[in-house]
């Protein structure tokens, strides 16, 4: 019995002989790997179930006109059938270029995008400063790391209520703005200091996350490096720009990627900040959720439809991510 | 903040430097460096003591004026929350979810990790590039057909329902983390294992199984706080208040008539403290645990 290890290096082993018939393969192929098959039946199952089975049924939602009114639902005692029908693709049509679709899908959009570059940028920049400064010899370094990283240690739903109270009228950065003379801005109720509202209290919750992954990447940078730009006679800009970044390299487009697909999606922060007060601050997620719960009918299908534009953009960028990186010999820790 | 400060000074320009003016300038860079940090040890650190402080104000309105509170200090709000609320039902329910995600997870997700890490087969680049995807899911795409689903099989308003949701992120995620974990066990642990006649089940769970308790503890941490922070899927799926995660009980506190904001802040501060704790005892593994992942896609 052979069992098919390799170490992943990518090269085959030794000469292939003629190839065989299909057949044959398949039973050749089974033979060889069926631990492997074995051993991630599991999770192909629970996906399958889970993942893939809800995935497709969805999109099914996706192409009717269900909503709460004419699904299927227990009333009391009555069992009432579900009603819906078919529609095709009307609800992507409607929901990209119907009649109000600028105003119910593209300026999410924008939004969205808006929102998922500044916060991405902010962590990032925000998380590399503070790496850089950790990564010195300093006194008390393990302390300011521990309270840094303290916004990533409380859960999010709790942070998000202390920042509502601060930033709620009357609250305490707005008392502190009043005193320094600055205008106090309704963060909870404009729609441009909504966002900005909602731009910080992510950016300051995501900050921890880039900075301790940079922090560790900055750690195994191998300091010969250094010393070897030292002697050359690299000014501190010129080792940052040419042993530093590209040490990072590997761990900055795996978290960047991590950071880019976590903000796109997060619900959490903008849901609990605004509750139901703010369809103008939702970025796509929120909105769908909107659309789909927070709203009576419950408009299924079109939640379920902006889902599924959601996962495409995700992917699509993603893929091109991908071959970004690949076409500058980069590869994805993940 | 700025970033650049960092990359000033402290380098050696002349051959033979003089020890003078290069002590002075690499005390004023530490000093900056310390202004820095302790500027963002402030922000990270306020909004989160500000929660801890209104908790100790007995009115909901003392955020209004908290300078008010000094005076009238009180644990009232804590006793009242652990007596005359939900509190105990939703530590509960949050309990029972997140353990039970966090088992499944990681049991079903502990061989996959293993085959992945070690095995080449026909689909291995499909299979990782589905465990991939999975985890970029936004909340809407299997929200609305599982709300539906779980209807139909009466699930919605209970624990199973939750934790089957969860397990769609936590399991591949788990099975990820596992796999970065099991890459850095040498692989000549394995080949020993087979010479001397183990089967691959039998090398799995015998050898590599016990040397990976670290990394599957990474993988039970992680799922533990992620069905412990979520909260669209939580706030929509449980109906009746006594079955409520944290998540979804703290957002009680504040309906559209009334904010009892002194008793949300003192609910926060009991959640916090044992999860932050929780976080700071496993924070190292969880970094390395997701960025040591490992290069070999």
């Amino acid at each position: 019995m052979t069992v098919a290890i390799d170490r992943a290096t990518g090269k085959t082993r030794g000469e292939r002989g003629p190839r065989r018939g299909l057949g044959q393969r398949l039973k050749h192929g089974y033979q060889k790997h069926w631990y492997a098959y074995a051993m991630i039946a599991p999770v192909v199952i629970v996906l399958g179930v889970l993942v893939v089975y809800p995935l497709v049924y969805g999109f099914y939602l996706t192409l009717t006109d269900a909503n709460s009114l004419n699904s299927a639902r227990t009333i009391g005692v009555n069992e009432i059938e579900a009603t819906y029908k078919f529609i095709g693709f009307d609800n992507y049509a409607d929901i990209l270029w119907g009649e109000t679709a600028y105003d119910r899908f593209w300026s999410h959009f924008i939004w969205t995008v808006v929102w998922t570059a500044a916060c991405v940028t902010l962590h990032y920049t925000i998380g590399l400063g503070l790496a850089l400064l950790l990564n010195q010899k300093l006194r008390g370094r393990t302390l300011y790391r521990l309270i840094l990283i303290l916004p990533w240690a409380v859960p999010t739903f709790v942070t998000v209520f202390g920042w509502r109270i601060m930033l709620a009228d009357g609250g305490v950065v707005n008392s502190v703005l009043e005193t320094l003379h600055l205008p106090t801005p309704l963060w909870l109720e404009d729609t441009f200091w909504q966002r900005f509202a909602a731009v910080m209290v992510n950016t300051w919750c995501g900050v921890p996350f880039m900075m301790l992954s940079l922090l560790g990447g900055l750690q195994s940078i191998d300091s010969s490096l250094y010393e070897a730009a030292e002697m050359d006679g690299a000014s501190k800009w010129q080792q940052f720009r040419y042993v530093t970044l590209p040490g990072l390299r590997s761990v900055s487009s795996t978290v960047v990627l991590l950071g880019i697909i976590w903000t796109f999606n997060q619900f959490a922060i903008i849901f609990l900040l605004f509750g139901k007060t703010a369809p103008d601050a939702d970025i796509l997620v929120t909105w769908a959720y909107r659309l789909g719960f927070g709203q009576q009918p419950r408009d299924f299908a079109q939640s379920a439809a902006y889902g599924m534009l959601l996962l495409a953009i995700l992917i699509v960028f993603t893929s091109f991510y991908r071959r970004w990186l690949n076409r500058n010999d980069q590869q994805l820790a993940i | 903040m700025s970033t650049t400060t960092v990359e000033a000074p402290v380098k050696k320009q002349e051959p033979v430097p003089t020890a003078g003016p290069r002590k002075g300038r690499r005390r004023g860079t530490s000093l900056v460096s310390h202004g820095i940090l302790v500027v963002a040890s402030l922000i990270a650190l306020f909004p989160v003591a500000w929660l801890l402080f209104l908790s100790l104000g007995p009115d909901k309105d003392d955020y209004l004026h908290p300078g008010g509170i000094w005076g009238k200090m009180t644990l009232d709000n804590y006793s009242y929350v652990l007596t005359e609320t939900k509190f105990l039902d939703w530590l509960t329910s949050t309990l029972i979810v997140t353990v039970g995600t966090t088992l499944i997870g990681v049991v079903i997700a502990a061989t996959t990790g293993y085959a992945v890490s070690r095995m080449r087969f026909p689909g291995y680049k499909k299979f990782m590039w589905v465990l991939l995807v999975t985890q970029m899911f936004p909340v809407a795409v299997l929200m609305v057909p599982m709300y539906q689903i779980l209807s139909e099989l009466q699930l919605i308003d209970s624990y199973l329902g939750l934790v089957l949701v969860y397990c769609t992120t936590t399991v591949p995620y788990c099975a990820w983390l596992m796999k970065g974990y099991f890459d850095t066990i040498p692989f000549e642990i394995d080949e020993a294992g087979r010479v001397d006649g183990l089967t691959p089940f039998g090398t799995f769970a015998r050898l590599i199984l016990p040397l990976a308790k670290p990394g599957l503890a990474v993988a039970a941490f992680y799922s533990f706080l992620t069905a412990f922070g979520e909260v669209a899927f939580a706030s929509t799926f449980m109906l009746s208040d006594t079955k409520y995660t944290f998540a979804v009980g703290l957002q009680t506190f504040i309906s559209e008539h009334d904010a009892q904001r002194n008793l949300m802040a003192a609910t926060a501060v009991l959640v916090a403290i044992p999860v932050s704790a929780f976080f700071y005892f496993v924070q190292k593994n969880l970094v390395t645990g997701l960025t040591a992942g490992g290069t070999k896609g």
